[in-house]
């Protein structure tokens, strides 16, 4: 079974956990629910979190001050699991995993039925290579990045790896929390993505902050995923789902 | 041929037995790929090495002198030679590499530099082959580090680079590099000039060959001195490591060569205020590879603290991570008072004012048992005038 097949177009909202307070995360995630969001990436914060913009690194840093730290989100998770319905997928950076032990990590990934996992430095070959088979062995699926310019092959390979998962597409190759809309010459190529993935869910995420930016992902695409943006709202103390579903 | 050596030769992912690797997110993967391809034409291709070697001869000044301590070697009672990588043009061995790596930019087509620097001496060196090759270079550089190496960023603006301060974290190498890697990923067109043996494949491997020129002239240049083109002991200091693989590079086979590489122990291996990573860290991963890495129990990647700013690097190059992990090469650490007495000491021996990282190196001296047979080199990797302020106000 694949939890983010959906007879719908899909909105995913992206936090910071242990942003904006240490506490504030279990919350977050059934608010969230409640408004109708399809699914939520839990991100674990990261101290050098190379593919992201100021938005993120704040929110990981006030997150990490807060301490947040692995234990604590599984502590919480843990908390909320028998009202949460919609899926759940942990996001972070691969070191913190590594350092808490992979294995004892997908064991709590899988008693909290976390939906899937994305580590956007981890590539499919070391995956493949290293950690397959743990992942594997605990039932944990992976959501792999691809991006506008990831070769048809590659897309495929990934595709093939993916089938209790989604397809990440980047919108473009950028860090996250770029503020100009989407560029429209990509959405013919976000059209020919959708066709080779077969099936498998694909989800647009980095730059999407508007609800325009949104509509033009449902254009081609299964989801779009929001993550700058919600939380620089967390930030200005705006409502930006309001404004969105 | 490369697949003959037994410690440098990384596998087909890049790893460097467990360490190396390239980790990075998809959105750099055309980069490296682009890279690797480019490199591996390039490093076998006779016209590219001729320019090479050429542009190292005429416009840095290579080979750089081997020289005897005649002081160091009374009171060490064993001959001690300098690698004078000091004398290189622009100041330090960064610009060995930096030539290499503007030489295959300009092959690729590339016409946007950008670079990280600590101490700055991979600035000044980026910043000067871009200057040579009429290249555009950015430069991130920890805001940190720009106060305290003040000349070197002079040099850089100078020679017509822009600098930008990184401003997060602990305002160092380390968060200069994220910096940099940001940049890279949103202008996928630039290169990217890393000026150290770390980072995602294939960068470490290619950053330590074109240092390798280092060893291949200490083998000739001992020869002609001693008769023997072996020392004993090679030291030199690491922070990422890069002049640490360049004077061990053509020694790595030789098993009877001991390397020694010498870590900034800041205030003390102990202390909680260090650069020390292979006494203080364990694997992790870092700007793209797996390493060994100052972290703590959940892998948050802790701030280094050195008095130098090229040392001060949670990581270590995974060449380095590797063969201090089987045993080849063997870490020691300096503190900052002790490096600065060196620094002091080789001044007032010598003549010679030796950077701050470089007088890691010769600290370590009194760090290592000595006995008549021993032959040693120190790699001195760069000249001491960006820290005159520290040292004058060390006296």
């Amino acid at each position: 079974m694949n939890r983010f097949i959906k007879d719908k177009k899909q909105l995913s909202i992206f936090i910071t956990a242990g942003f904006p307070t240490l506490d504030s995360t279990a919350a977050q995630i059934l608010e969230l629910q409640s408004k109708g969001i399809d699914f939520i990436e839990v991100g674990i914060p990261f101290s050098d979190p190379m593919a992201d913009g100021v938005v993120i690194q704040e929110s990981s840093s006030i997150a990490l001050a807060n301490g947040m730290n692995m234990d604590v989100l599984f502590d919480q998770l843990d908390s909320i699991k028998n009202q949460v319905q919609i899926p759940l997928v942990l996001m972070g950076y691969l070191n913190p995993v590594l350092q808490y032990g992979l294995e004892k990590f997908l064991k709590r990934c899988k008693d909290l039925k976390i939906a899937s996992v994305i580590l956007p430095d981890m590539s499919i070959e070391i995956y493949e290579r290293f950690y397959k088979e743990l992942f594997e062995k605990y039932e944990v699926s992976m959501t792999f990045l691809i991006t506008p310019t990831t070769s048809n092959e590659r897309i495929q390979k990934v595709v093939n790896a993916s089938s209790k998962s989604f397809i990440y597409l980047v919108s473009q190759t950028s860090i996250t929390g770029k503020k100009q809309a989407l560029d429209s010459s990509l959405f013919e190529r976000y059209s020919e993505i959708k066709q080779l993935c077969k099936g498998v869910p694909v989800m647009l995420g980095f730059g999407i902050s508007t609800k325009e930016d949104v509509e033009n992902a449902h254009l081609s695409c299964d989801g779009a995923i929001i993550g700058s943006a919600y939380i620089r709202s967390l930030m200005e103390k705006k409502d930006l789902i309001a404004e969105l579903v | 041929m490369i697949s003959e050596k037994k410690y440098t030769a990384v596998d087909d992912l890049g790893f460097y037995g467990e360490f190396g690797g390239a980790f990075v997110p998809e959105l750099l993967r055309d980069n490296l790929e682009e890279l690797s391809l480019n490199y591996n034409l390039l490093k076998e291709d006779e016209a590219f090495q001729n320019e090479f070697v050429s542009l190292l001869k005429h416009y840095v000044g290579r080979p750089s002198p081997l020289y005897l301590s005649q002081k160091l070697t009374n009171e060490y009672q064993c001959p001690i030679f300098l690698k004078r990588e000091d004398l290189n043009h622009t100041g330090s061995h960064k610009i060995n590499n930096a030539i290499g790596q503007i030489l295959l930019a300009k092959k690729m087509g590339k016409t946007e530099i950008i670079a990280e620097t600590g101490a700055g001496q991979h600035g000044v060196a980026t910043a000067t082959v871009c200057a040579l090759m009429d290249m555009k270079c950015i430069v991130f550089m920890g805001e940190k580090d720009i106060e305290r190496q003040a000349p070197n960023v002079q040099r850089m603006k100078y020679l017509g680079a822009e600098v930008v301060p990184a401003t997060s974290g602990s305002k160092t190498l380390k968060d200069a590099t994220n910096e940099a890697i940001r940049y890279w990923i949103n202008h996928t067109n630039a290169y990217y000039l890393i000026g150290s043996v770390v980072g995602p494949h294939p960068y470490p491997a290619m950053v330590a060959l074109f240092q390798s020129v280092i060893s291949k002239e200490i083998k000739t240049q001992l020869k002609e001195q001693t008769g023997s083109e072996n020392p004993t002991k090679i030291v030199a200091c690491v922070g990422g490591g890069s002049n640490a693989a360049g004077a061990f590079f053509e020694y790595y086979d030789n098993e009877e060569v001991e390397l020694i590489a010498v870590e900034a122990g800041g205030m003390g291996v102990d202390s909680g205020h260090t650069a020390a990573t292979s006494a203080v860290g364990n694997p992790g991963v870092l700007h793209g590879s797996l390493t060994l890495l100052m972290q703590d129990e959940y892998g948050q990647v802790i701030e280094p603290y050195s008095i130098s700013a090229g040392l001060d690097y949670p990581g270590i190059g995974p060449l380095h991570a590797h063969t201090i992990q089987v045993g080849r090469t063997k870490s020691i650490s300096v503190t900052d008072d002790e490096a600065l007495k060196a620094a002091k000491k080789l001044a007032v021996y010598e003549g010679i004012i030796p950077a701050l990282e470089s007088a890691h190196a010769i600290a370590a001296l009194d760090k290592i048992d000595f006995s008549s047979n021993d032959v040693v080199v120190i790699n001195l990797s760069g000249r001491g005038d960006k820290d005159m302020e520290t040292y004058l106000n060390f006296e």
